[in-house]
């Protein structure tokens, strides 16, 4: 068959590369040496700003002195030549990775569906013994899905970017790190075995700890960055070892190859369900780690220190859902093992509702929306583990385009109010940003799951399955509807709080309230018609949609199926029909209407706590201290993980290094090193400096030498 | 005729005289001429050897030995007032910096 543009497939990756590249160069030779000469300084980099005096057009109350007025005296108003260059290279090789990929997907969708799946072999990469890992790229229903939004969303986050990041100076560095992170997750998503995989994995986690310390010269970013890196390192410790196994016992780590082979090893009795569950379940360690689920979740509130795109890119879109993938991508695993499936459906629904409640009570604009996010992908790790895969990678979608829009939104709002991201300081901004809050409000009717928008269906999708899936259960659904009507409560007091009632801001700040720059404005209402439009390709049947989206991702989940399906005459009418049947129409109608009526609820009580009785939330906080003060310090997880297990690692590593390294290892250094010097105190009493000493030694050996060749040539 | 052996037992003294030289006495010009005392000592047994054997490299080394041995004397003299402009003595005993 001829691939046609598919051959191209490899660009995608290449293109983000090629930016790194450049930039890079710029970066290194350009922007670096300036830095350092306007900073006059031998060799630090960029100033730290923080999202607190950054990225404002309007004058900055100056928070750091000196360094800062020389840069207003110098080069700072006048753009060097170089940034228009990365402002351009930098969107513009993704946007170009973005229609490389819409074509290679166009022309997939072209094929029958059970040949949607295009494996191109770039180069062997590692050959030793059995282990053959070749750097192959594999395109299917999955990671097109996949590698449109990472591509089509980072797109319009580097165009937001480029107007957000405007007055930052170490621009070349983030525009590097930025299109090393788009490669990275493509690598990702695009990959065709576990270990390639794996490659694109650190690579987003490299670029997660560069980018949330980004101002590393503020100590609580690069303390959040190394936060993230470290807690991501248990997550790939389970992943390491998923892929030994994987390997042990498949004997490959091509994707393809592994899934092909699952029922005959399943037949031979050498895939045993204890085996499937261990891998999957190291596995789901992985992706609790990279995806901010209970346990390992504590790192992505923190992560909100770096710029505000790269939570909107990294900790909202696309690098948090790589968990996610990985599991729908293993899902012919997972299937295997029902009491993974049982953990990870319960991980997701616990670590929906915990974290949404955490939500309410955050002050900081970012952080309700980083543990919305945490809810949100329990919310998709609730799908995987009652099998709805689809669901899962759905709202996958969906949920990068809204909380993309929301991350972005804040942002906007933050660059208005000079770097203020306390909702406590804000209020009235609707008539400052009204495209921003427009955009906003939009993105929170989505997640709120207001009937007709995207996060309605993929979230209705997510609920309905776990309630009638095999692995579902009333108690998931719900869970899984009151954290949804949480979502709805919170997101709803960010909005009210935000763009409603009187201004809480300052006089100074509010006098320099502002629109953003249309490059910052264009992606939010891009982003905004997604929110609205996303999940149209995910209409349920029972609502008389026909789903595409299950259609189209039906040949990864659901191999036999679809194959059926394709055999059968009416595709897809038939395969509705036939899910239909399993269900009464009305359950499923009438659970929606519950979930709606939910989340409105929601709605509902948040306008009549911050639109209404304004002074309410404030009495409730009064009438339940210890819930409150609970509440608002995060259930004192932090605290809990700092005396558990940091307090348990630092006792028994001070215990290692005073008793093993201090005592043991440094004992056997220090014993030699003191038996030769006592041996050369003694030796050394010989040499006396006394010349007639040394000659007649000399003599000494002389006789003793010829006695001794004498003596030997006497005996024989 | 002379046995060989009083040549090599002559040769033997002198160069026994030499070793005592070198290793007994304190002045650096008495352990200088000590030195080609040895050095003569074992010329005269080269000497000595290459005659008995009808072998003229027996000479030829003795010329070689006195020819370092004279190359020995003007090194060794140089040294030797050099180490005086530097340190006024020539006792061995008080030239004690060849230690640790």
């Amino acid at each position: 068959m001829v691939n046609g543009i598919l051959d191209y497939l490899w660009l995608v990756p290449a293109l983000p590369l090629l930016g790194v590249v450049l930039n890079g160069a710029i970066a290194l030779f350009a922007e670096r040496p300036l830095l350092l000469r306007e900073a006059g300084l031998p060799l630090t980099g960029g100033l730290g700003h923080g999202d607190a005096s950054h990225g404002t057009s309007a004058p900055v109350t100056d928070q750091h002195g000196a360094t800062h007025s020389d840069n207003a005296h110098g080069g700072r108003h006048e753009t060097p030549q170089y940034r228009k260059l990365v402002a351009f290279i930098a969107p513009a090789v993704v946007g170009a990775a973005f229609v490389v990929a819409l074509l290679c997907v166009l022309s997939l969708a072209s094929r029958p569906a059970d040949g949607r799946t295009f494996v191109q072999i770039l180069f062997p990469w590692i050959q030793a013994g059995s282990l053959l890992v070749p750097a192959a790229l594999q395109l299917d229903p999955l990671s097109s899905v996949m590698a449109l939004v990472v591509t089509g969303v980072g797109f319009l986050i580097h165009v937001y970017s480029v107007g957000y990041m405007s007055h930052e100076r170490a621009f070349a560095r983030y525009f590097v790190c930025l299109n090393l992170f788009m490669f990275a997750m493509l690598t990702l998503v695009l990959a065709n075995n576990y270990l390639l995989m794996f490659v694109g994995w650190e690579g987003v986690g490299l670029c997660s700890y560069l980018l949330i310390g980004f101002w590393y010269e503020k100590q609580s970013a690069s303390d959040a960055g190394k936060k993230a890196f470290v807690v991501n390192r248990i997550g790939d410790f389970g992943v390491l070892l998923a892929m030994f196994l994987v390997f042990w016992t498949f004997g490959s780590l091509s994707f393809t190859e592994v899934f092909a082979r699952v029922p005959l090893l399943r037949e031979s009795g050498v895939l045993t369900t204890g085996l499937a569950t261990a891998i999957t379940l190291l596995l789901f360690l992985g992706a609790t780690g990279k995806s901010a689920q209970i346990p390992l979740y504590v790192w992505l509130p923190d992560a909100m220190e770096g710029p505000t795109p790269v939570s909107a890119l990294i900790h909202a879109a696309t690098m948090v859902t790589a968990g996610v993938y990985m599991v729908a991508r293993s899902s012919a695993l997972f299937l295997l093992a029902p009491d993974t499936m049982m953990v990870v459906a319960t991980i997701g629904a616990v670590t929906a509702i915990f974290s949404a409640t955490i939500g309410i009570c955050q002050t900081d604009i970012k952080r309700v929306l980083a543990y919305s996010t945490v809810s949100q992908l329990g919310y998709m790790f609730l799908a995987c583990g009652v099998g709805a895969f689809t669901a899962a990678i759905f709202h996958l979608m969906t949920h990068a385009f809204f909380k993309a829009l929301l991350f972005l939104g804040s942002g906007s709002v933050i660059h208005a109010l000079s770097g203020e991201q306390d909702m406590r300081k804000m209020g009235g901004l609707k008539k400052y940003v009204p495209v921003t809050f427009a955009t906003m409000f939009v993105a929170t009717l989505a997640i709120a799951g207001v009937p007709g928008l995207s996060g309605f269906f993929s979230k209705d999708e997510i609920l309905w399955q776990s309630f009638s899936s095999s692995h579902g259960s009333p108690f998931l659904w719900g869970i899984g509807a009151v954290a949804a009507g949480i979502t709805a409560f919170y997101m709803f007091r960010l909005v009210f709080l935000t763009f409603f009632g009187k201004s809480r801001m300052d006089p100074e700040v509010e006098k320099h309230a502002h629109e953003s720059p249309w490059s910052m404005t264009v992606p939010l209402a891009i982003l905004a018609v997604l929110s609205v439009a996303g999940g149209w390709v995910g209409i349920p049947a029972v609502l008389g949609g026909s789903n595409l989206f299950e259609h189209w991702l039906a040949p990864v989940f659901h191999p036999v199926a679809a194959a059926e399906v394709v055999h059968g005459a009416a595709a897809g009418a038939a395969h509705a029909a036939e899910a239909g049947a399993h269900h009464s129409t009305t359950l499923e109608v009438g659970l929606m209407a519950l979930s709606v009526a939910i989340a409105l609820c929601g709605i509902a009580i948040a306008y009549f706590l911050y639109r209404v009785r304004t002074g309410k939330p404030a009495e409730i906080a009064k009438e339940w201290p210890t819930l409150y003060d609970v509440v608002y310090h995060k259930y004192y997880i932090d605290e809990f993980y700092e005396w558990a297990v940091i307090r348990r690692i630092v006792t028994f590593s001070t215990g290692l290094w005073e008793m093993f390294d201090a005592l043991f290892i440094d004992g056997i250094v220090n014993g030699a090193a003191g038996l030769v010097r006592s041996a050369g105190d003694r030796v050394r009493r010989i040499q006396g400096g006394v010349v007639g000493g040394y000659a007649f030694s000399l003599l000494a050996g002389a006789v003793l030498l010829v006695g001794y060749l004498l003596y030997r040539s006497v005996v024989q | 005729m002379i046995a060989p052996s009083a040549y090599l037992l002559l040769s033997a003294i002198l160069f026994g005289i030499g070793v005592v030289g070198v290793v007994a006495r304190k002045n650096i010009l008495i352990i200088l001429m000590s030195v080609e005392l040895m050095l003569n000592g074992v010329n005269v047994a080269f000497v000595a050897a290459g005659s008995y054997l009808g072998d003229t490299a027996g000479g030829v080394f003795a010329f070689m030995v006195m020819t370092v041995a004279a190359a020995e004397a003007a090194v060794g003299l140089a040294l030797l007032i050099a180490l005086y402009r530097l340190k006024e003595t020539i006792d061995i005993t008080e030239l004690r910096v060849l230690k640790w």
